[in-house]
């Protein structure tokens, strides 16, 4: 049975993870390396690396980075951040990368995700949507949420997949941060509407919060960066708890 | 051992790459046939789309080159289905080591493309040596192989299709080896040593 997935998130800043990490047993609490390789041995299903920083100089950084994570981790990995043309996502997967994750670029010029789609294949093209709920409405965000679009994120979603999108990254501004639980009802609306697998991120903060994103948000994926890093939920033991609550889990 | 991966427009055959640096294999990527030939393990690795690849490999001569390969090939993903006969992926005639066909995924309860980690199951062969039943592996794939003689190891997605075939020298996978933790590894490391 294909399993949901779970997804530990690292932002980088200068080649470097940022926000600190509790892991112990790290030499470098900072090498996005040594802490991808420990989270595959844990058992995630996949990785991002989100590159915070977007300077020419920081994207050399980021392609060596790549190309070293790609060489000692064994599972899929994505990258995001600041990627906005052909060039970017070649020079990423030629390093090494599983998948690109576009988002703020998508939103410029969406023709964007067709030329990438045809270039490359929907299956390495991640969409990411930041989405706050404004005055009654769904409406897209860029640059970390912080500025508004005109696009209502529903529509956004079934454009991006028509589009060829391979997969579509959900960010709700409303609950990340909160640790009060994943937004399951807009998550399950935009589930229901499209073929292709929606990561449900933002809001993680227990184990059943995992549970309630993937039943009633219908999420393929769940994604979080803290609890991870902090080790306030331990990858082995969300898995096996859902698992024990009868969802279709890698163990 | 001399390891030749087969060069081809396919995307991203560098994860393919690292994952034999890991087990700690030279290789070769080439589209060169007298070295494809003197190989004593090919690798057919494969992203992307079925119509497009089988046009650069006839342009090249490698859709008569590798059917006609002695030594162990091990074909992944679209390099598995390009050795099926025929692929639904725009009405794509393939090179037909196997003799089944490539269907597209139909169904409205279940999501396409098959994304994800899933079971595999039904082992025949010495390539999952070692491995659990029902272990995990990572497929990203529309159309599927289906069932067959030659279906050495099963996966259930919509319904069972080949999660592995193999005829005779001919070794193939649909999900992605290089990409599958340490089961996925220990296949190719198998494969290595057929």
């Amino acid at each position: 049975m294909l399993t949901k997935r779970i997804i530990p998130c690292l932002d980088i800043k200068d080649g470097r993870t940022v926000k600190g990490t509790n892991f112990v047993n790290l030499r470098d609490a900072g090498d996005p390396v040594e802490l991808g390789a420990i989270y595959a041995e844990q058992g995630a299903d996949e990785l991002v690396f989100l590159d915070i920083t977007a300077t020419v100089d920081n994207r050399k950084t980021l392609i060596d980075l790549v190309r070293n994570v790609a060489r000692h981790v064994n599972i899929p990995f994505t990258v995001g951040g600041g990627i906005s043309s052909i060039e970017d996502v070649s020079a990423l997967l030629n390093a090494g990368a599983d998948k690109v994750s576009i988002n703020s670029s998508a939103v410029r010029r969406p023709e964007l995700i067709d030329e990438l789609a045809l270039n490359f294949g929907s299956q390495c093209i991640i969409v990411a949507i930041d989405t706050r709920f404004v005055e009654g409405e769904h409406i897209v965000h860029t640059h970390g949420g912080r500025k508004p679009t005109e696009l209502r994120t529903i529509a956004w979603a079934k454009e991006v997949e028509d589009r060829g999108a391979g997969e579509i990254l959900l960010t709700s501004m409303d609950t990340d941060g909160t640790k009060a639980g994943f937004a399951n009802e807009l998550t399950s609306i935009i589930s229901a509407n499209s073929s292709i697998p929606i990561i449900a991120s933002g809001g993680a903060g227990t184990m059943e919060h995992f549970y309630d994103v993937f039943t009633e948000g219908k999420a393929d994926a769940g994604l979080a960066a803290s609890i991870f890093h902090f080790k306030e939920i331990d990858i082995i033991d969300l898995k096996t708890y859902l698992k024990e609550k009868g969802v279709a889990i890698r163990l | 051992m001399k390891t030749v991966i087969i060069k081809y427009n396919a995307g991203n055959v560098q994860s393919v790459m690292y994952a034999l640096d890991r087990i700690g294999v030279n290789y070769l990527w080439t589209d060169d046939e007298t070295e494809i030939r003197s190989a004593d393990r090919v690798i057919f690795p494969g992203v992307g789309e079925a119509s497009t690849a089988m046009s650069y490999l006839r342009e090249k001569g490698l859709d008569k080159v590798i059917p006609s390969l002695t030594q162990p090939v091990l074909g992944t993903c679209v390099g598995m289905q390009l050795m099926c006969r025929h692929s639904e992926e725009n009405d794509t005639t393939c090179m037909g080591i196997f003799d089944i066909d490539v269907k597209r995924f139909q169904s409205s309860e279940y999501k396409v493309p098959h994304v994800g980690w899933n079971n595999i199951y039904n082992f025949k062969n010495g390539l999952t040596e070692g491995l659990n039943e029902n272990s995990f592996m990572y497929f990203v794939h529309s159309y599927y192989a289906e069932l067959s003689p030659y279906t050495v190891a099963t996966c259930d997605y919509v319904q069972p299709f080949s999660a592995m075939l193999q005829k005779d020298n001919f070794y193939a996978a649909q999900f992605h080896t290089e990409i599958s933790g340490k089961e996925g590894q220990r296949i190719i490391e198998n494969f290595l040593k057929v």
